[in-house]
């Protein structure tokens, strides 16, 4: 049978399919996917917008099909997707602040990532000058007797990233968070256009710091898309070590974190010197604590070592006899387990109608895991389990992470075992016809999505997606019912990226 | 959770030895601590941290200078919550314009005497972000800096060397310039 998106692009005419396919469709079409979206027939991936053109990546999960459907908008007006299917929502804002598309019938218009700060409106579209006398923010009304509200950010009391967060509470009880970002906005897409590619992919591996192997990995496997660049085999592989390092040192990371936001400081004191002792493998190995700069379209930047190889081996070995006791402590403190479990509930129909990816999807049921799901190389010759549950709690958010630094250390040893000889890097052609080209790459957060159009050898548009732009909304409806002192202990076990929303 | 307690007695600890202080640092802060800031300071500094629009790489690694392998505690540096409880205000990322005001606020909220530390390349001047409708550039172009630590990210080292300079300067012990 075939699948609802060969269907919804049954006759149009494909532009590119590289590696998926991308139609032009006329406003009964862009309607009756909206209304697919709705129905829970089709996920969403992403939406961005073009100066006079919208975007939207949907996918039939079933099917594991791809494809991306877009709609002219001439006069920079388009039917809202977020009427009938919220996960667009914010999304749709940002076209509106960057490129001036208004989406019609929105439910909310209000700007997301335009603090009226910049000087400017719609910047990578026809720009204007911004307000003289802007509006302040209106945020939601609230009603009721005895609630009070309470003002965080954007400079938080941790070592964080910056956000504003509304609570409204009853006594101890937050009844609606509003969270308001954008503050680490830098017109990251804006500079891509007409980067050269080798500046793009530097800027790509600055969206979001912990995630700068999976930026620089989705970004180079894009670009390569639109070049149809091969990639020789041991970078394929290379790759995906890093992206697994960078995952393990994340886990470890905010396994101790989210135990240090319920006061359980040893997990805390433990879990960094794992997520260290990774950091220093990576710098042994590749150069850099976070791997910043190793992977460009047509490689690698640094070769493998045999001396590192057994750095990360050892370390690997480490980190295997250290930490099932720290999983067992967990596990068994009743006072720590009192405060994860039951706590911060994503219930998992919303996982699944905003396609929430990473540990946030998985501990609510979704079983998506693009190395698993879209399976890009070297993932479909690996052999590893995409671990889910059903509970959407912290503890689950936990135990995902668990079995996925597991799951890691497994699949580094198939890499470092069947590590191919040859070169790690290939030329980049001089190509000066337009292309297009997307990639998706499963980074320790979710699946990180990034798409682009060269043209004269230049980046014309570079769209990068976040997956926390379908897991912060979901802050907001976990948090709901929980106490205020438990947000920490929730947003930590979420980890959403701000300065990757932001973007 | 006993066991792990008791392996920990007998575990050589991880905590390396202390860097020595950054020499260019030591010279960007001579002219700026002065005697009467260290008599009242201590031997300690209270640090508050602001993102003024970072990608969040020089957090992790502020983050790791407090683990037990770099362990900054021990020098007397500690992070707050507040900036009206800070001493030192470090602040990292290229500052972007909707930061710009929090920024502001937040030095203006810490009480005197104070120093600023600008953490990462972007914190000099805008890094890659430089030339962006959205970023205003370096932290010096919205409050006054008195250390830079250069990287992208710095090294938790770099980052404690850096500290380590401005505490000697406070302390006003070994300052040779």
């Amino acid at each position: 049978m075939a699948s609802l998106i060969d269907r919804i692009l049954d006759g149009r005419e494909i532009l590119h399919r590289r590696p998926w396919p991308r139609a032009v469709v006329g406003a009964h079409l862009w309607r009756f996917v909206a209304g697919e979206l709705a129905q829970g027939r089709l996920s969403l991936l992403g939406f961005w917008g073009d100066p006079s053109m919208v975007h939207m990546a949907i996918m039939d999960e079933a099917a594991a099909d791809v494809a991306i459907v877009s709609l002219d908008c001439p006069d920079h007006a388009y039917a809202s997707i977020g009427r009938l299917h919220p996960p667009a929502l914010r999304l749709e804002r940002t076209a509106n602040d960057l490129f001036g598309l208004s989406a019609q019938g929105s439910p909310d218009s209000r700007p997301w990532l335009d603090h009226n700060k910049w000087g400017v409106r719609f910047p990578l579209g026809n720009r204007i000058d911004a307000l003289p006398n802007a509006a302040p923010y209106r945020f939601l009304p609230v009603d009721g007797d005895g609630t009070h509200q309470i003002a965080v950010g954007p400079v938080h009391a941790g070592i964080i990233e910056p956000g504003h967060f509304r609570f409204t509470a009853s006594g101890e009880t937050v009844v609606r968070l509003e969270q308001r970002l954008g503050y680490t906005h830098k017109g990251v897409e804006g500079l891509m256009s007409g980067a050269t590619i080798e500046r793009a992919v530097q800027l790509a591996g600055r969206v979001s710091g912990d995630s700068t192997v999976a930026y620089a990995f989705a970004f180079s496997r894009a670009a390569e898309a639109a070049l149809e660049l091969a990639v020789p085999e041991r970078a394929v592989f290379l790759r995906a070590l890093l992206a697994e390092l960078e995952r393990l040192a994340n886990h470890l990371g905010d396994i101790g974190a989210i135990c240090n936001d319920a006061s359980f400081v040893l997990m805390h004191a433990h879990c960094s010197v794992l997520r260290e002792s990774v950091l220093r493998a990576a710098n042994a190995a590749f150069g850099h604590r976070l791997m910043r700069d190793v992977i460009v379209p047509g490689g690698v930047t640094r070769d493998l070592t045999n001396e590192a190889r057994e750095i990360i081996r050892t370390t690997l070995d480490n980190i295997r006899r250290r930490f099932p006791s720290l999983v067992e402590l967990y596990d068994n403190t009743a006072s720590l387990q009192d405060r994860t479990v039951d706590t911060g509930v994503l219930k998992p129909a919303l996982a699944r109608q905003y396609a929430a990816g990473g540990y946030t999807g998985r501990a609510s049921g979704r079983t998506f895991d693009a190395r698993r799901t879209l399976a890009y190389p070297p993932y479909d010759r690996l052999r590893f389990e995409v671990p889910t549950l059903n509970e959407g709690d912290v503890n689950a958010r936990v135990w995902i992470r668990v079995r996925e630094v597991e799951q890691s250390l497994l699949l580094i040893d198939q890499i470092l075992t069947g590590l191919p000889e040859g070169p790690s890097r290939a030329d980049v052609p001089e190509r000066s016809e337009a292309a297009e080209g997307m990639a998706i790459v499963e980074g320790f957060r979710g699946d990180v999505l990034v798409w682009l159009r060269l043209r004269g050898g230049l980046i014309e548009r570079c769209h990068l997606r976040d997956p926390s732009w379908f897991q912060w909304p979901l802050l907001e409806a976990a948090i709901e019912g929980n106490i205020v002192a438990d947000f920490p202990l929730c947003n930590k076990s979420f980890n959403c990226s701000y300065s990757g929303q932001d973007v | 959770m006993r066991r792990l307690l008791f392996e920990s007695l007998f575990r050589r600890p991880f905590t390396e030895q202390a860097p020595s202080p950054d020499e260019a640092g030591l010279t960007e802060l001579a002219e700026v601590v002065g005697q009467a800031a260290r008599r009242r300071l201590g031997r300690s500094l209270s640090i508050r941290e602001v993102d003024a629009g970072s990608c969040n790489a020089c957090e992790l690694e502020i983050h790791a200078i407090n683990n037990a392998y770099y362990d900054a505690e021990r020098f007397g540096l500690r992070f707050v919550a507040s900036p009206r409880h800070a001493d030192v205000l470090v602040v990292t990322g290229p500052v972007t314009k909707n930061m710009r005001d929090a920024l502001e606020r937040t030095y203006h909220a810490t009480p005197d005497p104070k120093w600023v530390v600008a953490i990462g390349d972007c914190a000099r001047d805008g890094g890659c972000f430089a030339g962006s409708y959205a970023v205003v550039g370096g932290v010096s172009e919205v409050i006054p800096v008195d250390l830079h630590i250069p990287g992208c990210p710095p090294t938790p080292m770099a980052i404690l060397r850096g500290l380590l300079a401005l505490l000697q300067q406070v302390e006003g012990n070994a300052v040779t310039i």
